[in-house]
């Protein structure tokens, strides 16, 4: 997967430790899965970011499947509608600093992790 | 498509993954390691992780479904060189993996199996019959 390589390149412009980087890379490897699996395919975007002297990395997922009718639910680990063990998304959180989700049903999904350094 | 080449030292399957696990290669590699266990009447599979910069839940799962039906087939599988960056992001998932033995590399995961070896050709009676 691609996402892989462009996520561990940002996270080392941003100088993230060894452990953030594959804490990063790993929860934007869940989300990619996800957007595949449950959304049909979607949009990447990864970004490196600067504010003053914090520096981290930023990736945003976008897919325009079926949506999430019950996001509280399916950020429950073991909740799955698909053939995994139902941790990525509550994974991909608790691995990031940042997390946030928008949701449609029948409209799409929107998901942005951010980690700093 | 990409597979993953499996050796045969002994009683033991030898997997090194060396390369980004894409999904269908690790498919493959569960599919492939259950015939070599028929095939070969292995005792162990030994699977090194140490070049995995990340495993997440689907690798993670496949790894333990490799164990499973491994047992099933009378072999015990050992992942070896698990990163530390790694296990404490395997931690922080939610992952545990279970029913996966570990060992910290190659070596001491092939005398667990070994050790497992010797057990089995000392049982009780095993010469009786």
């Amino acid at each position: 997967m691609r996402i892989r390589q462009l996520v561990r390149a940002a996270a080392l412009q941003a100088g993230l430790s060894l452990v953030d980087q594959t804490k990063i890379i790993t929860a934007a490897s869940e989300l990619a899965r996800n957007t595949l699996d449950h959304g049909g395919g979607g949009d990447a975007e990864v970004q490196f970011l600067q504010e003053g002297v914090r520096k981290g990395v930023r990736i945003a997922f976008e897919d325009h499947g079926p949506g999430i009718p019950d996001i509280d639910r399916a950020l429950q680990p073991g909740f799955t509608t698909g053939r995994g063990m139902g941790l990525g998304l509550g994974g991909a959180r608790q691995l990031s600093n940042e997390f946030s989700i928008s949701s449609e049903v029948g409209r799409g999904t929107r998901i942005v992790i951010a980690r700093w350094k | 498509m990409d597979r993953i080449p499996v050796l045969k030292i002994g009683a033991a399957l030898l997997v090194t993954i060396q390369v980004d696990l894409h999904d269908s290669v690790a498919m493959a590699l569960e599919e492939d390691l259950s015939n070599l266990i028929v095939k070969s009447g292995a005792k162990g599979v030994l699977i090194d992780i140490s070049a995995l910069e990340i495993v997440d839940s689907f690798i993670g799962r496949t790894l333990a479904n490799i164990a499973s039906v491994a047992r099933l087939l009378d072999a015990e599988t050992v992942v070896v060189g698990m990163r530390p960056a790694v296990a404490i992001t395997l931690v922080e998932l939610g992952l545990s993996l279970p029913g996966v033995r570990t060992a910290l590399n190659a070596e001491r995961g092939m005398a667990l199996i070994q050790a497992r070896l010797s057990d089995s050709y000392g049982e009780p009676g095993a010469a009786g019959f």
